[in-house]
């Protein structure tokens, strides 16, 4: 059985900036954004001199930004110097660890407050250097001399799935509608656009320019042409793949006890795990992502919870088949059902299951380094009914987030409570 | 013993030479391709290095058209795709390898299930030229 936690943590607020391309901004402007929204967030208001440590999640800010030892900077640049300042780096479930990093630290008894960000600058390079600055995560000795790429590892685990389960693909292309559907209500999005405004907008710009009009029937037949969703690696198309980001998240944790001093509204992490794994090779199946089951394992059994007292989650969405492995690893749907239940609309906001309400790393845009707080932010924001026009209806009891790493060698799991 | 080297880049220096190497637990029997120095399985570092007879089939697969810059530089783009998959080998482990001699036109015809062997093949010219393991059809 997984321990508990020595005593409770609580989030007291919240905040981010706009994820998507910003060349005018480094990865510390956009955590300034994300802190400021923070401070505004915390009902009763907070001094920054109270923070005790600061936990910063960060995948590649060295061959992103030419910059290493990025996390006493970000505190400088935020005014909370000497604070206490760990960049920590686990591919792209590195804010997510952060967050597990500051729960820790809490629960320990050695602090009390806690900052806990993530960043990440990515659009400054080619698109070719972002492709090999990723593939940094995975095994350079074993796996990317194959010839592998991101896309390509989970194009690798969608043909596995669609192979054991008989899976219609369409259920790929469905996960992507919907994201964007959520993200097209999401100010913060990078993507504030439906796939059907998208393929509207590419007709129109094909009239201006007094272009022969492509037909497309509706938004699947557009996702389905070659030459309006390109594929980048077999069975993965365009619309698959999260994009390039830039972006910041930060959260403000304090230890159970304090939380009514900062607000009459917090939510408890009642639930924390992280698992990890070799190479996609190694594992057992091919399908899903063992680490993830495992995190959630120990998250659940932290919580006294079952994945049917999830009322909404935010999962890893990289690429619209990590989504449907997400929906199984996390028990909220039998293996080989996932895709199922995203074809009969169950992970759309009216549904049994919500997921990524926020538009999903999809269409919310994936700063890496930031994916696994920014997850935080939507928990925060549909809890305390800030969810604008994608607001989920009824009582929000419990909620979960899932932040991968590589193709699944870190996964970390968290569940929060909201109890008023 | 050169030939009994268990470290990482023992493994790149035999394919340098076609081999295909890996390691026996001597205490549980457990097999690793690539090799371990510690058996995963019982954490025994009482090890030996075997060679695979590189047979096995295909595990799963991708056929990628938007290539790492590695890749790109050994020609490979979105009209010269080429195949990447992980092969569960006849000794039990799955490796990650290029697949190549697949009729990569339309990949819903390649299944996975095939039978592969193991070949190589060589990315980079004159003095960059290195071998990398890859698979074909059996």
């Amino acid at each position: 059985m997984a321990k508990k936690l020595s005593r409770g943590v609580a989030v007291v607020g919240v905040g981010m900036s706009k994820f998507g391309v910003f060349p005018e901004k480094t990865s510390r402007d956009l955590f300034v954004e994300a802190f400021q929204e923070l401070r505004q967030s915390v009902q009763k208001g907070f001094d920054p001199k109270d923070i005790e440590a600061f936990y910063m999640g960060n995948f590649s800010s060295d061959h992103f930004e030419n910059q290493a030892h990025l996390a006493p900077i970000v505190a400088s640049w935020v005014g909370i110097s000497p604070v206490e300042s760990t960049r920590i780096e686990d591919a792209c479930a590195s804010s997510g660890v952060a967050l597990r990093q500051g729960v820790l630290a809490i629960a320990s008894g050695n602090v009390d407050v806690v900052l806990v960000g993530g960043l990440e600058k990515m659009t400054d390079l080619p698109g070719a250097k972002v492709t090999d600055t990723l593939a940094l995560a995975a095994d350079s000795m074993f796996e990317i001399p194959a010839g592998f790429t991101f896309p390509g590892f989970y194009a690798a685990m969608a043909t596995a799935y669609l192979d054991k389960y008989n899976a219609d693909p369409d259920a790929l292309l469905r996960v992507g509608i919907k994201n964007h559907e959520n993200g097209a209500l999401n100010e913060k999005a990078q993507f504030n656009q439906s796939i059907k405004d998208v393929m509207l907008g590419k007709q129109r710009k094909a009239e201006q320019k007094g272009l022969p009009l492509p037909q497309w029937e509706d938004e699947m037949a557009f996702l389905k042409d070659p030459k309006a969703n390109l594929m980048i690696a077999w069975p993965l198309r365009l619309f698959d793949c999260s994009p390039v980001s830039d972006g910041a998240a930060a959260v403000l944790l304090v230890s159970e006890e304090l939380a009514a001093k900062f607000t009459d509204d917090p939510i408890f992490i009642v639930g924390s795990g992280q698992a990890s794994d070799g190479a996609l090779a190694e594992r057992a199946s091919l399908s899903e992502i063992p680490a993830a089951a495992k995190a959630s394992k120990r998250a659940y059994e932290m919580a006294g919870l079952t994945p049917d007292d999830i009322d909404f989650a935010e999962v890893h969405d990289c690429f619209t088949i990590a989504e449907i492995m997400a929906t199984e690893d996390l028990g909220f749907f039998p293996r080989g059902e996932g895709w199922k239940a995203a074809m009969q609309g169950q992970t759309a906001r009216d549904g049994s299951h919500p997921i990524n309400t926020s538009g999903g790393l999809k269409s919310k845009g994936h700063p890496v380094g930031a994916s696994g707080v920014g997850q935080v932010v939507e928990v925060w924001k549909q809890m305390h009914g800030l969810a604008g026009e994608r607001q989920l209806r009824g009582n929000l009891k419990h909620a979960l987030t899932h932040n991968v790493g590589g193709t699944g060698q870190t996964c970390v799991v968290h569940i929060f409570e909201k109890r008023n | 013993m050169t030939d009994q080297a268990l470290h990482s880049k023992a493994f790149n220096q035999a394919i340098a030479e076609d081999l295909l190497i890996g390691s026996h637990c001597l205490v549980c029997g457990n097999i690793s391709i690539p090799q371990r120095q510690i058996c995963p399985n019982c954490h025994s570092d009482q090890i030996e290095r075997i060679q695979s007879n590189g047979r096995g089939t295909l595990a799963t697969f991708t056929v990628i058209y938007i290539p790492p810059t590695s890749m790109a530089e050994a020609g490979y783009n979105a009209k010269n795709p080429y195949c990447v998959g992980i092969v569960a080998l006849e000794e039990g482990p799955r490796i990650s390898a290029q697949i190549i001699g697949m009729d990569l036109s339309d990949p819903e015809t390649i299944k996975i299930g095939l039978p592969l062997k193991q070949t190589s093949v060589v990315r980079g010219e004159g003095e960059s030229a290195k071998k990398f393991l890859a698979f074909e059809p059996a």
